[in-house]
Parts: structure tokens; C-alpha cells; sequence
């Protein structure tokens, strides 16, 4: 038996063909350089522009981090997670508990992180792992589960009242050029992309992330070499889960307050910005992320008939069918080939 | 013949019991036993699409919106007999289901779950937004008010109907190629099976079957459309209710339904999770879907097949009829 036939047996078909490239086409770089123009152009032009778009790329590095988890667990075991908003939403609960027990903000921000990292591992070795091998559906069903639970857990413990936290980048603003940003837009920037950083680096640079990498590719050639798969995958979540997590208590300092609701509109517009940026690409995750939060943000101010609050989350969904139905790899995907 | 004699016996032996149970009930329990149908009804609609013909949708809350909006608006604004409005709401919320199933066609696994998902938390923001038609977040309300009975009797005679126009959908040609298209979209389409016809179709089927159901949840609301009624809980409940059912049977629909129409008495009355002021519905429905996909992952409607050839096997072993075993 050739190394290729034993390859086919154990269900990968032919080599090399899975290759996942972040490199996007001439047309989507275009695409995007013509963006940065229009917007560098329109804030040099307009101040309100330029703080739109600031806070717009705030919110959006809200969605990219939300976004990119969806996109850690769907590179790793082709399954979405529903639950990813609620998972950040109870976390942020959890940040916040240990803000009324009289931690600072960072201090509860990264205990968090950690107990947000023990519990994703949790979850996909407990509910997630025995169900992924029957069906797409199942997996599915079972996360809507999840996001039932922790929502109704929530409740129980902390209530549906909101809750407020110590603002953790103080209120102050900064002008610079007659364009007003406040501290916290920027703080979020900040944190989003340094998370994003270590990400990269950790997926890049360490034997850990070669692993876990291994094992959302080619978890049969994975195995082979001695990866433990299983645990890679559920260290995924784990990843996952803390990024999400890093979303929510970076959502709580935007709206002012935590409620149990806060994370469902912004999963959906991760969703978008997942699905825009092709779902399997870490980096289209991030950028579509960005560019959802600019659009959606810039759209509210100049956006006519289309500017209206309630029509956010409806823009979103025609975005998500758009891409969908005209490039259903997204602007950094690539085009899934099925072998009869 | 003998199997379809006796589900036609079942069959029978459930609508009498249907029809002579109102009887017993008070008024309120009138009411939840006509959620009951309502549910039945959108969990049989589902089960076509997502059960038969395995194209996951999160998004039937929606046509339920569209479905209720439709009986409330006919009804305050054109004074539409109440009845009259269901099967306006069946053929509006077909339309809908099928212009939505065309593009959806396309999609498959968790793109399509994610396109309907994003579909349901957006039609209750469309209510805001026409709000001279909706009445925005305050609702509409139906033209003059209906009694506990009349809900009833007109749920479960819909549900009734509906049952049968699945059954009969699903057993002959046509549910054929819905199987064959969730088994294998390429053996489907190759023994000449049109994925985007019946795709299409299984999206608009069960789209009419949810709109009725939204009719029937506006009147069992005390006749209210409101956009937060029809909030993503409702497309999720529906998907519970489905899976916990068992998908791609018709048997279970009637315990998925009493499962996500009694929750909220259920989580009232059980054990523990009574003992949670709030929250306690939605940690019972999430444990439950939970444990029933990990250990019972074919619903009740696998568990009473299951049943079914454990009483036949230990008939034949034994040689003699179980009853007379004692």
C-alpha cells in the first residue's frame, strides 16, 4: 500500500488539496486598498467622518474578535458555534462578579480569561465532542442548546436587570485635529489587536500552535505524527471561548452596560463578518470585521433611507445572504471543491 | 395494509380523544392544549425541511411573524373573518418561503443555518421599522377577541388538516425526492431529482405550515402581533421542539410539541428548576435538548421505534403474546 492509497483510506483524498491560504485575489486587495482611500479621504474632509470612522473600527474590532472565534472553531471542526455570544455574554458576567468582589477591571479581565479558557475546553470535550461525528445538525442543535443554558443561567444567578462596570479606560477624550475619539474607542482598538497578535504569534511560532494548526488541517496526518487531535481540538474552544470573551468585555465599556441580550446582536454581525470574510480565514475575519463595524457605523449617519437603528441588524443579514449567494468563499475564502 | 390499518387506528383513536378533551379542560388549559397545536403545526413544518429534506433552518420564527402579522393586519385593518386569514397566511408565508428557499437552495450545512438565523433576528426589526403597518413595538391586535373553545377546536382542526397534507406530501413522489435529496444531493440530482425545485418547494411547504402557526400563536396571544413574541427564542424553541421530537418522523411531533408548549409549566412545576425565579425555562430547554442529542439522538420518535421492535422481538422469541406472560 502506497503512502496515498493509505492517505485515501484514512479519508483524505488528495494531498495538498485542503491547503488554507490567507492570500486574497487581486480584486479583493483592490477592493480594499479603494476602501482605506475613501475613508482616509472622507475623514481628512469631514471631522464627523473621521470620528465615525473611528469608532467605527471600534465596534468592528468587537465584532473581529467575536468573528474570529466563530472562525478558530469552524477551521478546526467545520461546525459554528450558536453559542459563541452567550459563552462572552457569561463571561462578562463573571468579570463582572469579580469587579463587585473588589478586583480592578484588568485584574478581573484576565482571571476571566483563564476560567473562560477551562470552560471552553469544557464544553467541546463534554457536549461538543461525543456529538461531532453524527451531523452538522447535531452540533448544531446541541450549541443552540448551550446558548439556552448559559442564557438561562445568567438570569438565574445575576438577573435580567442591567449591571454596570468600572469603565476600564477611564472617560476621558483626546482631539487631535478637531476630531474628537474618546479613550475607550480606543482602548478597545488597542485590545482587540493586541489579542489578535499574540493569536497569530502563538499559532505561529510555538510547537503548541503547530499542533493545534496539524489538527484542524489534517487531523488524520496529525494523529499519525503523534498529535493528540482530540485535545488540540478542544484546546480550540478554549482559544475560542477566551476570544469571545475579550469580545463581551469589550462590548460591556461601548454600550455602558451588561445585560443577558447584549452579545446577540453582535454575534449575528459576526456571523456576517465570518461568512464575508470566507469563514475559514483568520485574517478576512479580522478585516471584515472592521469594515462591517465602519460600514454599519458610517451608514447610520449618511446612509438616507437605510439609517435607521432598526434597520442594523436587517443590513447585516442582507450582507451575510449577499456574499452567500454571490461568493459564497468570501473575500478571503477559498472556493470549497467537493469530490463526488 | 396491516401497518396503515393500524395507524389509522392510532390516528382515530387520537382525534377522538382530541375532540372529547376540551370537555375536561378549563379554560386556560383550553388555550395551552391549543399551543400544543400550534407548536405541532411548526415543528411538522420544520420536520419537512429539516427532517425530510435536511436543510437546517433557524429561521422559522420568522414566517411565524409573517404569518401572525398577516392575520393581525387582515383582521384590524380589513376586518377579514379570522378564519378566513389562515389560509391567506398559509399562501403569504408559502410565497415568502419559497422566495427565500430559491437563493437558500444554494446554501447548505451551517451557511444555510446561518443565513436563516440572521433571517429571524432581522424580520422583528422590519416590524420597527414599518411601523404604520405594525404598530411597531406596541403590536396590532385582531379585530374583536376569541374564546377559549373556538381557539381550540380551530387549532387542533388546522393542526389536523395539516398533519394530513404532510403525510400526504411526504409519502409519495414527492417526499421521496426530499429523502433523496438529505441522503445524497448528488445521487439525488444524477437519478434526475431537481435540488432547486425541491428544495425550494420543502422551504416553501414548510414556511406555509409555520405562517399558519404564527396565525394561530397571535390569536392564542390574546390576538396581539407583537415583535418581541416573535423574538429568536421562538425560531430556537421550534428547533428544540423538532430535535427533541426526533427529526424526519412524523410520530414524535406531538411530544416536541407539548415539550416547548408546557416548558413554562414544566419549569413551574418540576423539581429544582421550580425552585429558579427566572431563567429556569430557558436551563430546562437547554438541558433537555442537550441530554436528548447525547443520548437519545433520534428524539422520541427513534426511542418508540426502538420500543416498538424490542416488543416485537421479544413476542417472536417468546412465541406467545406478551400479555399472556403476565
Amino acid at each position: 500500500m502506497s503512502v496515498y492509497e493509505l492517505f485515501g483510506r484514512l479519508g483524505i483524498r488528495d494531498l495538498g488539496a485542503r491547503r488554507i491560504s490567507t492570500g486574497a485575489s487581486v480584486p479583493v486587495l483592490a477592493l480594499l486598498v479603494a476602501g482605506a482611500v475613501f475613508l482616509a479621504v472622507g475623514s481628512l474632509m469631514s471631522s464627523t467622518f473621521a470620528e465615525l470612522t473611528v469608532s467605527g473600527v471600534a465596534q468592528g474590532s468587537v465584532f473581529a474578535s467575536l468573528a474570529l472565534a466563530l472562525v478558530l472553531i469552524y477551521r478546526a471542526t467545520e461546525v459554528v458555534n450558536f453559542a459563541q455570544g452567550e459563552m462572552a455574554m457569561g463571561t462578562t458576567y463573571i468579570a463582572y462578579q469579580f469587579t463587585v468582589w473588589g478586583l480592578s477591571y484588568w485584574a478581573a479581565f484576565f482571571a476571566t480569561l483563564a476560567i473562560a479558557f477551562v470552560a471552553g475546553v469544557a464544553v467541546q470535550q463534554l457536549v461538543i465532542r461525543p456529538v461531532q461525528r453524527k451531523s452538522v445538525l447535531a452540533v448544531v442543535i446541541v450549541t443552540i442548546g448551550l446558548l439556552s443554558l448559559i442564557d438561562g443561567v445568567v438570569l438565574w444567578i445575576w438577573g435580567g436587570d442591567p449591571k454596570f462596570m468600572p469603565a476600564p479606560f477611564g472617560n476621558s477624550v483626546y482631539h487631535v485635529g478637531g476630531v474628537t475619539m474618546s479613550l475607550t474607542d480606543l482602548g478597545t482598538i488597542a485590545v482587540s489587536i493586541a489579542t489578535v497578535v499574540v493569536l497569530w504569534l502563538f499559532f505561529q511560532f510555538t510547537k503548541l500552535g503547530l499542533a493545534m494548526r496539524a489538527s484542524a488541517l489534517r487531523p488524520a496526518a496529525a494523529r499519525l505524527v503523534g498529535v493528540r487531535v482530540n485535545w488540540m481540538l478542544a484546546l480550540g474552544w478554549g482559544f475560542a471561548a477566551a476570544l469571545g470573551a475579550v469580545s463581551g468585555l469589550l462590548t460591556e465599556p461601548n454600550q455602558f452596560v451588561l445585560s443577558p441580550t447584549m452579545m446577540q446582536p453582535i454575534l449575528i454581525y459576526a456571523f456576517a463578518a465570518a461568512v464575508l470574510g470566507g469563514l475559514e480565514s483568520p485574517v478576512g475575519a479580522v478585516i471584515s470585521g472592521i469594515a462591517l463595524g465602519v460600514f454599519l457605523n458610517l451608514l447610520g449617519q449618511y446612509g438616507g433611507y437605510l439609517k435607521d437603528s432598526a434597520l442594523r441588524l436587517p443590513v447585516a443579514f442582507a450582507v451575510l445572504l449577499l456574499v452567500l449567494l454571490v461568493k459564497p468563499s468570501g473575500l478571503f475564502g477559498r472556493a470549497a471543491v467537493r469530490k463526488v | 395494509m396491516r401497518a396503515i390499518l393500524g395507524r389509522l387506528a392510532i390516528c382515530a383513536a387520537a382525534a377522538v380523544v382530541l375532540a372529547l378533551l376540551p370537555f375536561t379542560l378549563s379554560g386556560l388549559n383550553q388555550v395551552l392544549a391549543a399551543r400544543v397545536a400550534l407548536y405541532f403545526i411548526a415543528i411538522l413544518g420544520l420536520n419537512i425541511v429539516t427532517g425530510y429534506t435536511g436543510q437546517i433552518s433557524i429561521g422559522h420564527g420568522a414566517f411565524m411573524a409573517i404569518g401572525g402579522y398577516t392575520t393581525a393586519i387582515m383582521s384590524a385593518d380589513h376586518h377579514t373573518n379570522l378564519i378566513a386569514t389562515l389560509p391567506l397566511s398559509f399562501a403569504i408565508a408559502f410565497g415568502c418561503g419559497v422566495v427565500v428557499g430559491l437563493p437558500a437552495s444554494r446554501l447548505s450545512g451551517v451557511y444555510l443555518a446561518l443565513a436563516t438565523l440572521a433571517l429571524a433576528v432581522s424580520i422583528p426589526q422590519l416590524t420597527l421599522k414599518f411601523s404604520h403597518f405594525t404598530g411597531a413595538r406596541n403590536g396590532i391586535s385582531v379585530d374583536g377577541t376569541v374564546g377559549y373553545l373556538w381557539l381550540y377546536g380551530v387549532s387542533w382542526a388546522c393542526a389536523a388538516i395539516l398533519f394530513v397534507v404532510a403525510w400526504l406530501v411526504l409519502r409519495g413522489r414527492t417526499g421521496r425526492a426530499f429523502r433523496a435529496v438529505r441522503d445524497s444531493e448528488v445521487a439525488a440530482a444524477s437519478s434526475g431529482v431537481s435540488l432547486v425545485l425541491y428544495k425550494t418547494l420543502a422551504f416553501g411547504i414548510s414556511a406555509a405550515f409555520a405562517g399558519v402557526a404564527g396565525s394561530l400563536f397571535v390569536l392564542a396571544t390574546n390576538g396581539y402581533a407583537q415583535p418581541d413574541e416573535f423574538s429568536i427564542f421562538l425560531s430556537l424553541y421550534i428547533l428544540i421542539g423538532a430535535a427533541v421530537a426526533g427529526l424526519g418522523s412524523l410520530w414524535g411531533v406531538m411530544g416536541g410539541a407539548a415539550f416547548v408548549a408546557l416548558l413554562p409549566n414544566i419549569s413551574q412545576s418540576a423539581p429544582l428548576i421550580r425552585s429558579i425565579p427566572v431563567g429556569g425555562q430557558d436551563i430546562a430547554a437547554g438541558l433537555v435538548v442537550v441530554l436528548v442529542m447525547l443520548l437519545l439522538p433520534t428524539g422520541l420518535a427513534g426511542l418508540l421505534q426502538r420500543m416498538a421492535l424490542a416488543a416485537s422481538a421479544l413476542r417472536r422469541r417468546s412465541g406467545i403474546p406478551t400479555a399472556e406472560r403476565g
